[in-house]
């Protein structure tokens, strides 16, 4: 079991995500940073779709009551685990009583405002539909259907792997991976269904400008300001299937991207869709800061897509390397 | 005679490449509606689909991986719009009964002041039709219904409601629904009925789908 010791958390236990439910009203939920959660479970021998418990307020407290091995992933928190200080992106093992602090993340280390606590066996919470992950809306999933509080006590799964590698770390991909313009995370996006419909000069204004992440941003969608972007002439929509990366524009000109909680129908103007390559990067970028939109297009987003997966790819060989040293000795 | 292929040129666009929105041309009409159930019911079954979910005069499908080519998708569901016959689906007429007005439809009166109706003419008007059940979205459970009567239709609110309870029969534009579950709605509360719309345990969870149709039984009017 995993305790959780802190008060108003707002964490929740996701996995990445639950598909194939649309059809009834439910959205994807999982991971806002999916990579961080994916190669967490991959350094602990996880399935990829383990559940972890993702922390986005902090301080963020925990108490193991058994032994077990674990990764912290996302920011960087400066973590300790009761006085020693816990590596970001680094396994490490706890003993039963240990208590495990994330503090608030380090921007020097790099920009992050998600953490993710992955153990070995995964957080063993019910599948529900398919997934693990907490349906807020819905009230079901994750632990009880609800944010985390204190209190809480999280099953902790049968390890797949008897003896997995403890002792090593990855590079983060927001290190392995950067991508910024002028300073600003790039974000790629390809122009959705109403872009032609917007003024040339709100078009052009939408890839030029940098976007600020405003305090309304949370797991269901991250409303920016910048540029007021204005439609040619008004648009009625129906209702219509949405997924998250979306990029709507209401009527206030501010456009609002659709993240992991959002619900799957929107009405609402849609200029772009940021790429689901890069949907992460988004996921970790904090309140207040700016980020740029990079016009991009199928092909390229489809080769983006691959790369993502061929850098899992590489996390598992590395995690596979570790493992036979750790034999060897 | 109007080329049916040239009025009925469907719209489609990826988002991003997690999935495809295909959007039928004219209005939303249940015939529209029934070809829209057969395309996802078609769609469904290739192999790159993970999933094909209606909305209304229009679908949503999502990818398992993006496939490399976009255009041979785009041609082969242009194709199969063109040859799909509309799917009349069996379904059940499930009767909700409704509580108008009061603190279960604390919009009513605004409902009244857009339209000039009465109180009671509304609620005629509104508990009058079988809504066909054309979509499910917005939040588990939760159905886009067909047939409102237009003498009805009155604006989205200016300002959302933050938390609508669930349960919620509410008027949107041109469109009716009933709320499954607790939170903010920008439609107009109406009244409100007791029943659970979503249930993980059951299969499928949610208890109506597309080709159900909903009435709403008057048990009671608060003026």
């Amino acid at each position: 079991m995993i305790e959780v010791l802190s008060a108003t958390a707002l964490a929740t236990v996701q996995d990445l995500g639950r598909r194939g439910a649309f059809k009834w009203g439910v959205g994807w939920s999982g991971a806002m940073d999916r990579l961080a959660l994916a190669a967490g479970n991959i350094m602990l021998a996880n399935a990829q779709d383990a559940a972890g418990i993702e922390a986005q307020v902090f301080p963020f407290q925990v108490r193991f009551d058994r032994r077990c091995t674990f990764v912290v992933t996302g920011a960087d928190c400066t973590a300790r685990l009761d006085d020693t200080p816990v590596l970001p992106w680094w396994v490490h093992s706890a003993e039963a009583g240990q208590v495990l602090l994330l503090r608030r993340p380090q921007a020097s280390s790099w920009p992050a405002s998600r953490a993710y606590l992955c153990v070995a066996g995964g957080i063993d919470v019910p599948v529900v539909l398919g997934s693990r992950a907490t349906q807020l809306r819905g009230a079901f999933g994750g632990h009880q259907g609800r944010a985390l509080r204190q209190g809480d006590r999280l099953p902790i799964g049968a390890p797949l792997r008897a003896g997995a590698a403890v002792d090593f770390g990855i590079m983060p991909p927001a290190l392995a991976m950067p991508q910024t313009l002028a300073g600003q995370p790039a974000i790629r996006a390809m122009p959705a269904a109403e872009y032609e419909r917007f003024t040339p000069q709100s078009r052009d204004a939408f890839w030029a400008s940098p976007w600020k992440i405003t305090p309304q941003a949370d797991r269901y969608g991250y409303r920016f300001s910048g540029p007021t972007l204005t439609p040619i002439a008004p648009m009625e929509l129906r209702s219509h299937g949405i997924v998250p990366g979306v990029i709507q524009v209401p009527h206030g000109g501010q456009p609002i991207v659709q993240m992991r909680d959002a619900q799957p129908h929107g009405g609402y103007p849609k200029i772009a869709t940021v790429i689901d390559a890069d949907l992460w990067r988004l996921g970790q970028a904090p309140i207040g800061s700016r980020v740029r939109f990079v016009e991009t297009t199928w092909d390229a987003a489809v080769a983006a897509l691959a790369e993502v997966d061929a850098w899992l790819v590489g996390v598992s060989r590395a995690v596979d390397l570790q493992q036979e040293r750790d034999r060897a000795r | 005679m109007i080329d049916r292929r040239m009025s009925d040129a469907p719209r489609m666009s990826p988002l991003g490449t997690s999935a495809l929105l295909f959007e039928a041309a004219g209005e939303t009409t249940l015939e529209t509606q029934r070809r829209i159930w057969a395309l996802a019911a078609e769609a469904e079954t290739w192999p790159e689909i993970e999933e094909a979910a209606p909305g209304l005069n229009n679908l949503l499908l999502s990818f398992r991986r993006p496939p490399m080519s976009l255009a041979a998708l785009l041609q082969r569901l242009s194709q199969a719009w063109q040859s799909v016959l509309p799917l009349a689906l069996p379904g059940r007429i499930v009767e909700l009964p409704v509580t108008y007005g009061g603190e279960d439809g604390p919009h009513l009166a605004d409902v009244v002041a857009h339209t000039g109706l009465s109180v009671d003419a509304i609620v005629a008007l509104h508990s009058a039709p079988t809504y066909p059940v054309f979509a499910l979205g917005s939040h588990p459970g939760y159905c886009y219904l067909g047939g409102m009567d237009a003498r009805i239709a009155t604006p989205r609110r200016k300002v959302p409601e933050l938390n609508i309870p669930g349960g919620a029969v509410s008027i949107g534009g041109a469109q009716t629904g009933v709320s499954a579950s607790a939170g903010p709605s920008g439609w107009n509360t109406i009244g409100r009925t007791s029943l659970t719309f979503f249930d993980v345990a059951a299969s499928p969870p949610a208890l109506l789908q597309p080709g159900d149709s909903i009435r709403f039984r008057v048990a009671k009017v608060i003026r």
